[in-house]
Order: structure tokens, then sequence, then C-alpha cells
């Protein structure tokens, strides 16, 4: 006796969670039995392993159907086939879009191309996620990208109406775009020891401050080459940032610089002696970054030059992250003492983010 | 009554991309009904097209409305080449046809093809404006209500239950014609759902017409089938119950402004016989009082029949003559006398209905069944149907013939069905012979019927269990008893029936889902001999059948079947039989004895010791059983006399029918000869099995309850959570195991794993019941068993079960509040009724009688009600407004059952009955059977929900899957499955929202009887 065809309808659509979960995770039918059983809920129901087998197929397949509406969330909410409560519509959303962050950490800052999905593969091996589940992660970022990509308006607005995720999950997402658009380098070895929660929040403070969404500079003439508003740069902003050049080039200004900085530390910070040494080199790493951002080499290396050039040298120096912030503060504040320095407003909008991203990405 | 159809085009949504160069689809619409059709624009590049066309608008005949359905097809228009169809909708416009049902279809339909499925959704609006025409020779039936809800619909009373409709029409199937070898499956397809269509239109309309013959209104209990016959045809039958309904005016009642003159016409047909006194009022001349044969030794001269008149199977001992039982005797002639005349002029006394209103049902006989083998041939004048309409005929007479014996003039909870494999086709009707009160049969006054009842004074609580037949001239050998309840009537110790178990019944415990599972191999023949083969074969079935379920009874310590089904199937090479049904613990009905097993060679030792072990196990299970459905019945005195407690050593013997001749097959008797009581003798391997089977059928898992009626007995506090489902499976038998022991055993797992899996997916309901559980199986191949389910879990209160242990009157006073229905529908039905018998709030039975009293019709009285509660009716009618019209969709229940436990039913909107074909030619892609199945049913449930929404209800009850033909052939890549249901369009409220309202003003009871008490004093 074989079971050809086995099935159950409702007409409230029943989702299991924990089968969504296994499901989500990409295991096979066979494996998600396994788990089951290991989970002991034959015990707790007395069922037997074909009821489960039974329970699992059944609900593969409605998520299969499923997926397809899943793919456009609000074709979820207005379709008709599938009769789901709100609040159940909601969870199926949020689970689908959520990630791994392991699997996120591979493909953050990488294009979200075919050359990647390849590597899906070794990343699966490498983190132990299955590929299937990192297939649809990946397919995941991707199509977000793809539908907000062309968009004007603000990038989480645009997640948020388009996939009616979270506010949290969309704003991770718009950091997966910004970095995916603007290809940030966050593999590296010397990168390894941030989160994706660290990046998430640099996304969200550039995409605050350093994109043309973020001066609410609409753009004039509809047919202008502007690109979008808060997934790209502002290019000019960049062009601009040039000018800090002479905050390091500018001998006098550097020293007077140094001197406003120290005077207003001194006794304050526990690292007092190592800042005062290492002042200049700090400058300048500051400003170098900022200087070659028109480069997109050197947009993509911006993670590994700040940790490079700020964060690795104080870290070597023990400097606590209080002693950092007061250093940064008093480093961006300074500036303002600067007589001879004209480029306030930009020196502001570049460290004032600047300096919440190096807050962020100082520890262990 | 011509009429004016009017169609609007609104918008689409989620088209599929129909042009693959540009990713978009030029779609416009065809609006065809009847032979004219329209076209809105064509709407370019758009998956979301905004037509918003015109109306467009057909001037048709009342008879066309009801017939014909309004086709709505949607196109891709391509310049170069044909148009590419998207899909269509089909709308069945009768909820407009009659003034209190829907007055407009509007909403989102989806778009169905039958090769894709859904393809987006289509916005439609229809209205219809009737001319009234009166002088006309009528062909249409416009204005009689269908409902296929098996009771008298919540928000209605029953004037005058007619009786028995039914009706056929066949036709050429499309997909035998012979153009059917050069067009596509799609018009193929399209052909039969669109001839289908018409066809249960037309049948509608017809039995319509015979209704109104009858001077009726509505058809309640309305059951419509398809007999896909191949080759010879196909066959669209329909049965139901006629009545007189009023629209009852409980304040929460949804009343359309009926003063307004066009609705005042539509409504014609219910306002027809203004003056319904003059027709013959009460009971006419008695006629002379019938002796009835109750001989056993009916001659059939069909080739297979039974009469399951289940009260057999028991043991005869001694009967002590009780001089109470002819108490009873005047009034049960009388009874009989006026019911007689009552259904004197009806050619069937069938009514279709399961419940009734309290104190029609007088009393019960049992359940009567026919069957019948027939050859099918193909039907040559499609306009007279007379041989398949003589086939039905016969088995109909059949019934009635049965009935008679049990002493019964009228057969209710009737149903007809049948079962078709290539040629054969097994035609069966069953239901239960009962004795009805003559009062709701008849255009009688009510005051008349008042009179009468006075003198009646029915002990409604256990009357129906009372015998109907005659003690000393019964039908058949049967246990009697004084009734456990009164002490006056004769009982039968045992009752099977085919309706729910009424309201007033005092049921000890729960009750439980019985099934009786068989299958019989068959060799292949053809024609006669395989109809003889099979005709042969049936009564053995019906046999088997029965002492399997009695079996089961008695195992679960019960004393009563509820909603029995009995289901045989025929099959290329086998035949199975299914019976379903609830077994309850009546308290009217004596204790049931236990099972004893008897050895055939009780001098071997370690057999003995077998048998004894067997015994041990099955007597523990009844124990266990009778825990696990809280079924310990209050201690009786041993004095009364024939009390049936069987002594623990009292044995008695019931042999397996091993010598019955072929004469006896024919006139078959369930009653096991004059053995005496109950014991399984062991005498072969056979026996060993149906032992073993017994004990294999294991309870549901706790926390669950199962049955087949509408309600659970003994469960009261349902919460309103519900999930109604539909589940299938097919097993592949491999064909080197088919022995009769091996089918058996495959078809009984297959239908308990279906059942545990049922209670493993639904655990998070628990504790939970599941009702309305209907199985149906097929045998679509030949090595394949197709099993599908349909049922309804509803969740329940625990903490307020463990408190249901009460007096009856304190339990159905309960039962009655939690139904908020039944308690409004009461003060109306109760001045036709027998007071003392209800059990109701002393004050409202006090203002009922005061009421009654002062002599004012209760007509009149309903009428007063309802005029004089405008306020209430203002307030719910905003309640009641088509849910909302918000981005998401609005959520429409489905249930199997008459009603949604914890809301109100304020509006019918007439009946859905739907029909689809599926078909794919890649069904591997589409995710196999399984995908392709699952994909359909949701899309069914979708499409009959979106209808619903449309007509501006949010539920379907009485919702059922008539028909789900699945076919596939794996080899090619292809299946094809057809699906038919039905059910009622509906508004509900829930209660906690007219709690809302209600505490505005009192409350709702209050209310109405408030009203009522100013106009009586």
């Amino acid at each position: 006796m074989t079971s050809e065809l086995d099935i159950f309808v409702g007409n409230t659509t029943l989702i299991d969670e924990d089968v969504y979960r296994l499901w989500l995770d990409g295991y096979s039918v066979t494996d998600a039995v396994a788990l089951r059983v290991r989970s002991g809920i034959l015990e707790q129901t007395g069922a037997t392993a074909a009821v489960l087998q039974s329970d699992t197929m059944d609900h593969y397949r409605t998520f299969h159907m499923l997926e397809r509406l899943l793919h456009a969330p609000p074709k979820l909410l207005h379709q008709l086939i599938f009769q789901i409560p709100p609040s159940r519509q909601a969870l199926l959303i949020e689970r689908y879009y959520a990630f791994d962050e392991a699997f996120v950490r591979e493909v953050l800052g990488k294009k979200l191309s075919k050359g990647t999905k390849k590597d899906l593969d070794d990343i699966s091996t490498k983190t132990g996620i299955t590929l299937k589940s990192c297939r649809r992660q990946f397919d995941n970022f991707k199509r977000v990208f793809k539908v907000v990509e062309e968009m004007r308006g603000s990038l989480v607005d645009n997640i948020q109406q388009h996939f009616l995720l979270s506010d949290r999950l969309a704003r991770d997402y718009a950091a997966i775009v910004f970095f995916a658009n603007n290809r940030f380098e966050t593999g590296k070895k010397k990168l390894q020891y941030l989160s994706f929660g660290d990046f998430a929040f640099c996304a969200e403070l550039m995409i605050q401050n350093w994109t043309l969404g973020a001066v609410g500079e609409a753009p004039t003439d509809p047919d202008s080459q502007m690109d979008d508003m808060d997934m790209d740069l502002d290019k000019e902003f960049l062009q601009d940032l040039k000018e800090l050049k002479v905050l390091v080039a500018d001998k006098d200004l550097l020293d007077l610089h140094k001197s406003l900085v120290c005077t207003a530390l001194r006794g304050k910070l526990g690292v007092f002696s190592e800042m005062e040494a290492n002042f200049k080199n700090l400058s300048r790493g500051l400003v170098n970054v900022a200087t070659k951002l028109t480069h997109n080499k050197d947009v993509r290396d911006l993670f590994v030059d700040l940790v490079e050039k700020f964060v690795e040298p104080c870290r070597s120096d023990h400097w606590p992250l209080s002693d950092v912030r007061f250093f940064l503060n008093q480093y961006s504040a300074s500036v303002h003492s600067l007589d001879g320095f004209r480029h306030q407003a930009l020196w502001d909008r570049y460290m004032g983010t600047l300096r919440g991203c190096l807050l962020r990405l100082y520890h262990d | 009554m011509p009429g004016k159809l009017k169609v609007k085009i609104v918008a689409g949504r989620h088209l599929p991309v129909m042009d693959r160069a540009s990713d978009l689809t030029d779609a416009f619409v065809e609006v065809k009904f009847g032979n004219t059709t329209f076209k809105t624009d064509v709407y370019l590049k758009s998956l979301n097209p905004q037509w918003n066309s015109e109306w467009f608008k057909f001037e048709v005949d009342d008879e066309d409305l009801q017939d014909e359905p309004l086709q709505i097809t949607v196109l891709d228009h391509d310049t170069y080449s044909a148009n590419d169809a998207i899909g269509k909708v089909y709308i069945d416009i009768d909820p407009l046809l009659y003034s209190e049902a829907a007055t407009v279809i509007s909403g989102w339909f989806p778009i169905y093809d039958t090769i894709h499925g859904i393809r987006g959704e289509i916005n439609v609006v229809v209205k219809v404006d009737l001319f009234n025409d009166l002088n006309r020779f009528r062909q249409s039936s416009c204005g009689v209500k269908f409902f296929c809800t098996t009771s008298i619909p919540k928000c209605y009373r029953a004037v005058i239950i007619h009786g028995f409709v039914e009706e056929l029409v066949v036709n050429e199937d499309p997909e035998y014609q012979w153009i059917d070898r050069i067009r596509t499956p799609r018009a193929s397809n399209e052909a039969r759902q669109r001839l289908i269509s018409l066809m249960s239109g037309e049948l509608q309309r017809k039995i319509g017409l015979k209704v109104l013959e009858m001077r009726g209104n509505a058809v309640v209990g309305y059951l419509q089938c398809f007999d896909l016959e191949g080759e010879s045809g196909l066959v669209v039958r329909a049965i139901g119950t006629a009545c007189t309904l009023d629209k009852l005016s409980s304040p929460a009642a949804f009343l359309p402004a009926c003063n307004s003159p066009s609705k005042e016409m539509k409504e014609i047909p219910f306002n027809e016989d203004p003056n319904p006194n003059t027709h013959s009022s009460g009971p006419s001349t008695p006629l002379k009082n019938q002796t009835y044969s109750f001989s056993p030794s009916k001659s059939y001269s069909r080739q297979s029949s039974s009469s399951d008149t289940d009260l057999s199977l028991t043991p005869k001992t001694g009967m002590g003559s009780g001089s109470a039982g002819k108490e009873g005797g005047p009034f049960k002639a009388l009874l009989r006398q006026q019911t007689q005349s009552a259904l004197e002029q009806r050619e069937f006394p069938f009514f279709t209905l399961t419940a009734f209103p309290p104190g029609f049902l007088v009393h019960v006989g049992g359940v009567v069944s026919a069957r019948s083998v027939k050859l099918l041939d193909r039907i040559h004048n499609p306009d007279e149907p007379e041989t398949r309409d003589a086939w039905w005929a016969e088995i109909r007479q059949e019934i009635k013939s049965h009935a008679k014996a049990l002493g019964c003039h009228a057969v209710v909870g009737y149903s007809e069905s049948t079962s078709i494999c290539e040629e054969v086709c097994i035609l069966s009707a069953s239901g239960t012979a009962a004795v009805l009160n003559p009062r709701f049969l008849q255009d009688g006054t009510v005051e008349g019927c008042l009179e009468q009842r006075l003198e009646e004074n029915l002990p409604t609580r256990c009357g129906f269990c009372h015998i109907p037949y005659d003690e000393l001239n019964m039908p058949f050998p049967a246990h009697l008893t004084y009734c456990y309840n009164c002490r006056k009537q004769k009982v039968p110790d045992v009752l099977f029936t085919t309706i729910d178990l009424p309201t007033d019944a005092t049921v000890i415990g729960k009750g439980c889902l019985i099934q009786a599972r068989l299958c019989r191999l068959k060799k292949k023949a053809q024609a006669e001999a395989n109809a003889t083969a099979i005709s042969n074969l049936l009564p053995f079935m019906e046999y088997e059948v029965h002492t399997q379920l009695m079996n089961k009874l008695k195992l679960k310590g019960m004393n009563a079947l509820f909603g029995l089904r009995i289901q045989i199937t025929v099959g290329e090479n086998m035949l199975m039989g299914l019976a379903s049904a609830t077994g309850v613990y009546l308290a009217a009905l004596p204790t049931p004895g236990g099972i004893q097993i008897a050895g055939k060679t009780p001098n071997d030792g370690s057999y003995e010791q077998h048998i004894s072990h067997m015994q041990k196990k099955i007597n523990d299970t009844i124990a266990k059983n009778k825990e696990l459905y809280e079924i310990n019945p209050p201690e009786i005195s041993e004095e009364i006399i024939g009390s049936p407690i069987p002594e623990p050593r009292q044995r008695s013997r019931l042999l397996r029918s091993q010598s019955e001749s072929s004469d006896e097959v024919t006139e078959l008797d369930l009653s096991h000869g004059k053995k005496d009581a109950f014991v399984l003798e062991i005498d072969d391997t056979d026996a060993m099995e149906d032992v073993h089977s017994l004990l294999t059928d294991v309870p549901p898992p706790s926390g669950f309850y199962s049955c087949n009626t509408e309600i659970m007995p003994g469960i009261n506090n349902w919460t309103s959570e519900i999930q109604m489902f539909t589940s299938v499976r097919v097993i592949r038998l491999s064909s080197l195991n088919l022995t009769n022991q091996a089918l058996n055993k495959n078809f009984n797992d297959l239908c308990e794993n279906l059942l545990k899996s049922l209670y493993f997916k639904l655990r998070s309901m628990i504790p939970c019941c599941l009702c309305h559980v209907n199985f149906t199986v097929s045998l679509p191949e030949d090595e394949l068993i197709q099993v599908t389910v349909t049922a309804v879990a509803i969740t329940f209160d625990k903490n307020q079960a463990l408190q249901t242990t009460k007096t009856p009157v304190e339990k159905s006073l309960q039962r009655a509040s939690t139904d908020n229905e039944e308690l409004l529908q009461f003060p109306l039905e109760l001045c036709s009724d027998s007071l003392p018998s209800h059990p109701f709030p002393p004050a409202k039975e006090h203002l009922e009688s005061a009421s009654s009293n002062s002599g004012i019709p209760a007509a009149q009285r309903a009428v007063t009600v309802e005029k004089a509660s405008p306020v209430g009716d203002g307030n719910f009618r905003n309640r009641s407004a088509p849910p909302c019209a918000n981005s998401t969709v609005g959520v429409v229940k489905m249930t199997p059952l008459s009603f949604i436990p914890g809301a109100k039913i304020t509006k019918y909107l007439g009946i859905i009955n739907m029909f689809f074909i599926r078909e794919t030619t890649s069904l591997r892609e589409e995710g196999g059977v399984s995908g392709f199945l699952h994909a359909f049913i949701a899309e069914v449930f979708a499409m009959v929900r979106a209808h619903v929404a449309a007509l501006g209800g949010n539920a379907v009850v009485s919702y059922i899957m008539k028909q789900c033909v699945f076919m596939e052939n794996p080899n090619k890549n292809q299946a094809q499955c057809l699906i038919n249901v039905s059910g009622d369009a509906v508004v509900f409220v829930r209660e906690s929202d007219l709690e809302v309202v209600s505490s505005q003003q009192p409350t709702i009871n209050c209310q109405s009887s408030c009203t009522e008490g100013e106009v009586t004093t």
C-alpha cells in the first residue's frame, strides 16, 4: 500500500511555525521529519512517523505554493487563494525575509550578481547554512535590491512599502542594499571582527547624511542624470571632500588643530600622551579617507581604511572607548576654531557621520 | 417576469503576463449571457487594467435568468493572431432573483482557467431588474428560495412543510461527443462546465415550479448531484423538501426595506396566498384506521434490496406485556390517522431534513434503505429522461414500503446517491422511517393546531425513541423495553437513524464517530454478468457493515446511531462499503449489553485461553470507552419488567449468516433470527479478523472528539474558532495482496491513518471536536482507493465542558443560550407547541402562555413583533453590513454545519452551487498529483469565498463537496479533476457584537418580549 496522493486543505491555511522554520532553513522533507522526530513531537502527540511525514509534506507543499506570493508580499495580502489571518501573513513575510548573520556577513557589500550566486556553495560549506537557505536569502537581497534600485524617496520606506517588512528588518535591508550598491568591502580579515549590526549602523548614518536624499536636494530636473536618492553617495559631496585636504596638507593648520585638541583634552584622557604622539597620523588618516572618496575603489575600501588608519592604531595603544569618544568629539569640534578653514559645514557633514561610525566600529 | 440584467466590468488585477516581449498584457473582457455578448475596450499594456466599462444590459426572460449563468471571459488582445483567453468567471445570478437575498453582486472574482487555474482577479458588478408579469403561464420559478441546509434555516419559521420535491435532467456529456476528438481540452472542459451550470439552473427552476405548485415558497435540504455516466450521458438530479417559510422577525434579523414596491413584486410567490385558512383545516375526515401488515415476508421484485430496520440484531427474551404500553395506543392511532391524511396525497412522504422544529418528529422507526444495480444505456432523448426517472421512482417506492413496514408514514433524513463504474450503476437511497406530527404538514390554521396540541401533550424528550410499530405485530424480532425516561412507552434496545440528534433528546455522556469499513473483491465482468455479480454481493455487504456497526456501537457502550450514512462504491474488481455515524447513549434506551466471544472448539485449552484473553480485551475496551465518553447512566432498578440489563452470565448466540439460501438473499434479515444476544462466535479466521479490527480502532487523542452529525452530543460550549478542511488520500494497492482480508486491512488503515493525520494537524485547536465528518470513497482505477474527507473542527471551552452533568432541562437551557439563534426563534415557535415539554426560561414561558391565552394567532403576533422592533432592526443593520471593504481580503468562513458557533446568521443570500474542472498536461511541474489537487482545492475554496463575498456575505454554511472526481495518467504527465461544491451564502454577526448593541437595550429577548407584552395587554 503506497500513498499516491495525500493532501489537506483548510479554509484557513494552516501554518506550522516549526515546519516553516525548517523549510526556510532549507531542510529536505526527510531531514525535516527526522528533526521533528528528534524534537520529541511524536511522544507529545502520540502520532506516528507516517503522520509526521504526511504533515511535513503537506506544509512544504503549502509553503512552496506560498513562495511565489512571498516574492511580492503585497500580493500575499490581496490574493484570494489562501485565507490567512493578517498576523500570520506578517509572520510568513517577516520570517521569509529574515536572514542569518553568518550569511549576510559573507555577501554584504558584494555585487548581487550571478557570480556571487555561484559562490553560494562555498558560503554554504563555510557557514553550515544549507545551500537552499543561502539561495533564498541571496535571492531576497537581490529581489529587494532590484525593486528599490530605481526608486526615489526613502530607501527604508520603499522597502517597507514593497515588502511589508517590520521597521527593524526594513532598516537591515536598506543597509544590505546600500552596501551592495556601493560595494563596500567587508570581507577582509581585519574586518571580520565586525558584525552585521555594526555595518548596518554605519549604513544608516551614511544614508542619513551622505546621500542625496539626506540633504533633501530633490533634483530640479527630473531627467537629469540624478542617481537614486538614498542608495548612492552624494557625488558632489564626495568631490567637495577634497577640500578637507588642507587640514593635513597645511602644516600650520595641522599644528594648530593639534594644539587645540591637546589643550582641550589635557588631563581628561587616560591615553593623552599616546594621543598626542599619534595625533598627526590619526588626523592624516581620517582626512585622507575623505579626500580619496572620489575614487570608487577607495569608497569600497572605506571600512578597511577606517579600521587600518584609526581603529587599529588606537586599539594597539589600548584606548578605552570613552577616550576615543572624547578625542573624536574634540577633534571634530576644534576645527570650528580654525580660522583659516572655510569648509565647516562640509567638515561637519563628514565628521559627524564618521564619528558615529568609528565609535561603533571601535570594539574588539 | 422578464428582467433586465446589468453588468459592469470595473477592473482587473494580478493578471498573468501574456506578452513575453513587454511582460505585460493587453486585456479586454467579453460578457456573455444567453446568446448576447458585449465587449469592453482593450486596456493596453497593464497587468492591472481599469476598464470601468459602461453598464452592459441584457433584456431576458426570467426563465433564462434562472437557467443561464453569466459568463465573463478575460482575453488578451492580439493584433496578428487569435486573441488568447486568460480565463473565465461564471456567475450564478439566481441569488438576485428573490428579494430577501442579495440585491447586488459586486466584488473581485478569481479568473479561472481549466488548464492554468486561477489567473488574476476581475472586479464585476451585477444587478437585476425584474418586471412583474403575472398573467403569463409560469415557466420560471423566480422567488422560490433554495437552501442546502437540512433544517429550517435559522432566521425562518416553517409554516408548512410540504414535502418531497425531485427532478432530474439529462444531457449528452460534451466530453464524450465526437467533437471532443478535435477540440482542445480547454474547450471541452469549458463546454462541460457551461453545460452543467445550465443544467443546474434548469433543474433548480423546475424544482421551483413544483414548489410553487405545492404552494410553497422555499426548498430546504436541497441536494443536487451529478452522475457522470460516461458514454451514456450526464444526469443532474436534485431532491429537496418544499416548505412555506416565514421570515422571523427577531430584532437582529436583517430586514430589507420590503415596503418598496419593486421588492413587493419580487415577493409575489410568498404572498400569493394571503388566506391560507381557506384550505382544509385540521385533520380532515378520519380515514378508516388502517391495519398494517407487518409481516416480515415482504416480497421484493428488485434485484437487491434490504430493509435496514435497525432495531434488529437484538435478543428476544421474554417480554413482559405492559399495560402501560397501551396508554399510548389510542393516541398513536389518532396521530396515525392525521398523519396519514396529511401524507396521503403525497407520492413520496419523504423529507430531506435532518433536524426538525420541536414537536415535528413524533416517533422514529429506524433506517430504511434500498439499493439497485442498473446497467447504463445511452440516453436517447434528453427531453424524456424516463428511464432514470423510473429507476428512482422504483427505489423510492421501495423506501416507502419499508417505512410502512415499520409502522411509519414518512421518511426523514432522506438522501439518494449513486456509484458508477463503467456501465454499471448502483442507485442508493436511505432515510429514517418516522411518524410525524401532522400539524406542520397541513395547511391548517394555527389555532386548530393549538387545540390539538393541548390534547396531545407529547412527552417529546423521549417520544421519538418510542416504537411506532405495533409491538404485537412487529416487523422484525426486536427486544423492547419500557422507555427509561417515561416508563410508559416501549422502546427498542438500539436505534439507528440518518437524522441529527433531536435537540431535546437526553443523552448521557458524549458521542463519537463510528465507522464500518468493508471491501469485497469481485471478478471483473461485463454488462449483465457484472450487474448480477454486484447485486449478489450487496446483501452480504449490507449485512457485514451492519454487524460491524453494531459491534462497534456496543464496544463504545452506546445504544444509538445518528447521521448514519452507508456508502457502497463499485469499482472494476471490488466493492467498498463505508458506513459513518455518530454513536450516542440515549437515556431513554436501555444500557447496551457487552459483547461475548464464543470459541467454536471449546475443548482446546490454549484456544480457550486465547478466547478469554480476547474477551478480557473487549471488556476492557468497553470499560475504557465508557470512561472516555463519560457514559455513566443512572442505576436502574431491576424491577422494571423486561429490563434488558444482561445478567453477567447470560450468554446468547449470534451466528454469522452462513446458511442463507439464495432466496433469503433478496429479503435479507439483519435481525439474526431468533438467536438470543450478543455473542461473536469465532469460527473461522474471518471472524478472528473482525474481532481484531474491532479492537484496532484507536480512539482520538485526548482533547479531541469527532462526530458526523451537526454537533457533538454532550458538548455545548463551542467557542468561535472554526476550521473547515478537505483532505484527500489515494492509495495504490499492490496487486499481489488482493485478498478480502488484505483489502479490508488496507482500507481500514487508510481511514484510520487519515483520521490520525487530521488529529495531528489540528492539534493546536485542542480541545476541539471534528463535526460533520464526511467520508466519501471512490475507486478511480483498478488498484486505487480514494478517500475524501470534509469536516469542520470547532474548539470548545474545556472548563465549561466539565460541568455538563446536569439535569436535561438545565442542559437544554444552556444549549439554547449558547445558540442565541434558537432562543430568538422560540417565542414564535413555542406558540405552536406543547408548552410543558419545553424546558425554557420560565419568564419567557410565562409570557408565551400569556400571549397564547390571549388568543392572538401566532402569525399575527409574529407580524406585530416584526413591526414593533424597528430600533433593534436599525441597530443591527449596521452590524450586518458586508465585511470590511478594506484593501485586505475579507474573511469568509466555510462550514458544513448549518450554523456558526458564537454567531448569529442574520441573512441568507442564496445557494452557492459550483462546478469546476481542472486539467493539466504538466503534472510533474505542478508538484505531482498532490500538488495539482492541493492547488485545485485551494482554488475552489477561493472561488466559493469570492462569490460569497461578492454577494455581501461572510460565510458559507451547510457547505458540502459533493463530488471530487480525480483521474490521473502519470505516464502522459496528465491529470484531471472535477469538483462540485454547494452551500448557503449567509451574513452572520458575532454574538459578542450583538451584545454590544444589546447592552444599549436590556437584552434582545427582553426587547421582543416587551413589545409583545404591549401588544397582548
